[in-house]
């Protein structure tokens, strides 16, 4: 959590790149213009504690004793945004502002999976339209 | 365009399909694509396209007068009848069985496979009764993937999430060029394992080769018994609660908790010091490497 060494940048609060949109920590970074890296400690592994209701039923219907590859999906920052990155379309997708953050990111990090998931498994994910377009009839 | 027919769809060049559908060519410069989540989304649990699959309707298949084509076909077939448990016979070593698959299944495979198992995979869980050939799980996305016995070399390669995990010793390149996931070695590990590593976590109960982790840019290796050499860039870190909590847990889930508990694992992290390595002078470049 804050306190991490990641990729050039310190995280030293859950709310860093929120109230730093541009983020720029390093040396390297300031003289380049840009962040590097992720906005988040990659590294976190998931406190079970804080699993949510809807997440746990996720991992009963797949069959799982865990958050499997939901471990690694963490909320994250884009442009003084909170959003996660989905690697389904290689992009980051915003959390809408009517979505309270909770104060510490193994909370936050729950919100992520569980948005993440019921959007990868909706018809308005560019997935479905994409599979339409280019799948072997 | 969304509502655009399937039979319109199938008369169309997939050019004239992507135009039909609104799907943007351009090349996206500057910025990523702008989506939102949805916070009244539907919840459910499977992609729009996946079968519906029933984990207690089970069905046994001999394969062993059929192609590696013919195999993966027919389990894609029996997963859109519903079938939720399919068990393979006879798998005479294979290669790239089980590849692709996109949704939730039981996938037990009595016998050992050949190269390229179960790669590619987005959910299923699968059980090996046997061992597997080089890269075993290769690009898996999510699911879980058990092997019984060995496993050869670039075992889980490029994966990126999931868990893979072999109970017995794998051959070098392990998790070579990792991108998230779990992958977990009951035995011992060979050379050059976690190599150019970038997240993710791999855990050795037994002993690792040489050079593990070399060039890793960032995720997490345990290694319970020996390390032969740690490779350029990586480094020993400290071990936290959080580490031992969550490493006794993933151990006891796949029986093979060590009786001495997890407290003797050394933690392999990337010592970061190759992220700008293109500013190094020649001589700091030296001292890294």
């Amino acid at each position: 959590m804050a306190g991490k060494q990641y990729r050039g940048s310190d995280i030293k609060d859950v709310n860093q790149f929120l109230d730093d949109s541009a983020g720029l920590d390093s040396e390297r970074e300031k003289e380049i213009g840009q962040h590097i890296g992720y906005r988040y400690d990659v590294n976190l592994v998931p406190d079970y504690e804080r699993l949510t209701p809807f997440l746990k039923q996720y991992i009963e219907v797949m069959g799982w004793d865990d958050l499997n590859w939901l471990e690694d999906i963490h909320m994250g920052y884009e442009d003084g945004n909170a959003a996660v990155f989905d690697r389904n379309i290689n992009g980051w997708v915003r959390v809408p502002d009517t979505i309270d953050l909770p104060d510490n990111q193994q909370d936050r990090d729950m919100i992520a999976r569980e948005l993440l998931i019921k959007f990868q498994m909706s018809d308005r994910h560019p997935l479905v339209n994409l599979r339409r377009a280019y799948k072997k009839f | 365009m969304a509502g655009v027919m399937e039979s319109e769809l199938q008369g169309m060049t997939q050019e004239q399909r992507a135009d039909a559908l609104g799907m943007t060519t351009e090349q996206l410069t500057g910025r990523s694509l702008f989506v939102e989540f949805d916070p009244d989304a539907a919840e459910r649990f499977n992609y729009p396209w996946a079968p519906e699959v029933d984990y207690n309707k089970r069905i046994e298949i001999d394969t062993d007068d059929m192609s590696t084509t013919e195999v993966n076909d027919k389990m894609r077939a029996l997963m859109d009848e519903g079938y939720g448990t399919i068990v393979v016979k006879n798998p005479r070593g294979k290669h790239s069985l089980g590849v692709g698959i996109l949704s939730r299944l039981n996938l037990i495979y009595e016998g050992s496979l050949g190269y390229f198992a179960v790669g590619l995979i987005d959910g299923p869980n699968v059980r090996i009764n046997g061992r597997v050939g080089w890269s075993c799980g290769e690009n898996m996305m999510a699911g879980t993937v058990i092997i019984e016995k060995n496993a050869g070399s670039t075992f889980g390669a490029a994966i990126r999430g999931g868990d893979l995990v072999c109970r017995g010793s794998v051959g070098s390149r392990t998790g070579i060029d990792m991108k998230g996931g779990t992958i977990i070695v009951g035995g011992d590990t060979g050379a050059l394992s976690g190599f150019m590593m970038q997240r993710g976590r791999m855990i050795v109960c037994g002993n690792a080769g040489r050079n593990l982790g070399d060039s890793m840019y960032d995720g997490t290796i345990y290694v319970g018994g020996e390390i032969s050499s740690l490779g350029v860039d990586a480094v020993t870190a400290e071990l936290t609660d959080l580490d031992r909590s969550w490493l006794s847990r993933k151990l006891k889930q796949y029986e093979l908790m060590p009786d001495q508990g997890v407290d003797h694992f050394t933690k392999v992290v990337a010592g970061k010091q190759l992220w700008n390595y293109d500013n190094l002078e020649p001589t700091e470049k030296k001292l890294i490497l």
